[in-house]
């Protein structure tokens, strides 16, 4: 689970950056930069859940 | 376009480099602000550990870390993509060979980046503190000077992709960020996050049931010493910074100043009343941790704020950091002994995009480009730095593993590593905190 949620993070910039580079329009990039700022949000969710858990395991 | 550093009249190059001369004394208070919220039984092995990795931290950024990093107009390695440039790392000799050290521009940048990527190394001391240990603690100083911090250094301060946003692609001026709000603090306080989760807590912090006990402080006069002294030092950092990465006239000293001053107080005041309001009474860490969030965010966003703005930066940092320590301490059991996490990736995220929203820079001539600058800014942040700093710290922790001992867990860091405690005349208590 934490590495799935690294790779989200990694996407979710991968999708920001080519955004920028790769979309003409303003709107298209505002649209796909927050979609990837949204990734992230959640693959550092899925990082934060399996650190959680692993912390409750070793009190 | 490539970006340039800005010329300096003699005078204005004499007044640069003053105001760099104070930046040590914010690391000195970063420094009595990590040993007074930790224990006592580690507190020489705070102050030592900040020794070292102010030394690390300088040894490293100068053999490695400044020929990552160069200079805005200064060689570097850039690609193509749909026809426009994508500048993404120095390419300068080692040991600072292509830079004559006087009062140039880049000579100046030099001698900022060495304190700056210092004060960066100090972040993490206060959230491994008391079970991090000193050889592991100088390990990962080296990662963060020599290849995390100028990396993104480069992007930001090194006429990289990330400062060239505005020119490339309209979006404003580019990602701003006058004196490191993301660049120093950010950067530092993800790798804080990465040492916090890579140690995990200290023994007696979390019960079985995940309930969280409370292990204070043991010096609030060095906390708020530190404070003093950071605010000098900030006062130094977020001036020279702008001059140099900002492109703001020396005559605007003035107002950066003003700026960081009222940030810091509306950030101290607003986080005493919340503390006041919540627990009853002004709590001295949250309010020194205010205090410093309110730094922290003033260094991006102080050149281009107006005095009624600073305050309003101030107010949101210093409201945000007891709400952001009790969601790590409480609901994602993260232990963070000095709230260098909230303070410093919450307080300088905050910053980075005040930039945009409290501020007039970019705004008056590309509508909400520099939203998006500043939004790319932070996504590059979370979604590459943090996983960046969690891989290195990850695989040197299976090279050499951080945390001290269960001897040490039981001992404190002055007696296992240092074979003293700094202060031996006085009864320091058993470990009252840890339920065996």
């Amino acid at each position: 689970m934490k590495l799935m949620g690294f790779l989200l993070l990694v996407a979710g910039w991968a999708l920001v950056v080519s955004a920028i580079a790769l979309l003409p329009s303003a709107t298209a990039r505002a649209g796909f930069g927050l979609a990837g700022v949204a990734v992230e949000l959640g693959g550092l969710a899925l990082v934060v859940h399996a650190h959680l858990v692993l912390t409750m395991k070793k009190p | 376009m490539t970006p340039a550093l800005p010329f300096l009249s003699d005078s204005s190059a004499a007044l640069c480099l003053l105001l760099i001369l104070l930046v040590p004394l914010a690391c000195v208070g970063l420094a009595l602000l990590n040993t007074g919220l930790g224990r006592s039984r580690s507190a020489s092995h705070a102050m030592l550990s900040s020794l070292c990795v102010l030394a690390v931290a300088a040894l490293l950024y100068v053999i490695v870390g400044s020929s990552l990093q160069g200079a805005a107009g200064r060689p570097a390695h850039a690609f193509v993509i749909a026809g426009k440039t994508w500048n993404w790392i120095a390419a300068e000799p080692s040991f600072l060979r292509g830079v004559h050290l006087d009062l140039s521009p880049a000579s100046l940048v030099v001698l900022l980046q060495i304190f700056s990527v210092g004060l960066a190394g100090l972040i993490p001391i206060s959230s491994g503190a008391d079970r991090w240990k000193l050889g592991a603690t100088c390990a990962s100083t080296a990662l963060l000077a020599g290849w995390t911090y100028p990396l993104f250094s480069h992007w930001v301060w090194g006429g990289g992709w990330l400062a060239q946003l505005g020119a490339n692609y309209g979006l404003g001026r580019g990602f701003l960020d006058g004196a490191g709000s993301g660049t120093i603090h950010a950067v530092g306080g993800l790798t804080a996050l990465s040492i916090t989760w890579i140690l995990g807590p200290r023994p007696g912090k979390y019960s079985s049931e995940g309930i969280s006990a409370a292990i204070p402080g043991h010096n609030a006069v060095l906390v708020l010493l530190g404070c003093m002294c950071a605010w000098l030092g900030w006062l130094g950092l977020n001036a020279s910074g702008a001059i140099l990465f900002a492109g703001a006239e020396p005559s605007s000293v003035v107002l950066i100043a003003v700026n960081t001053t009222l940030a810091a107080a509306a950030a101290g005041l607003t986080t005493a009343v919340v503390t006041r309001f919540r627990f009853g009474r002004p709590d001295a860490s949250l309010v020194a941790n205010g205090w410093m969030a309110g730094l922290v965010a003033s260094s991006a966003a102080a050149p281009f704020l107006k005095p009624a703005a600073a305050i309003v930066l101030g107010a949101v940092a210093g409201g945000l950091v007891p709400f952001a320590v009790d969601l790590l301490e409480f609901k994602l059991a993260v232990d963070d002994p000095g709230g260098a996490i909230s303070v410093h990736v919450v307080g300088g995220i905050w910053g980075l995009l005040a930039v945009a929203a409290l501020s007039d820079a970019g705004t008056r001539d590309a509508s909400n480009g520099q939203w998006l600058a500043q939004v790319v800014g932070v996504a590059t942040l979370i979604g590459f730095v943090l996983p960046l700093t969690y891989g290195l710290n990850w695989l040197l922790n299976r090279c050499y593993r951080q945390r001290v001992d269960v001897e040490g867990d039981w001992q404190g860091m002055d007696l296992h590593e240092l074979g003293a405690g700094a202060y031996p005349e006085f009864d320091i208590h058993s470990d009252e905190f840890i339920q065996r």
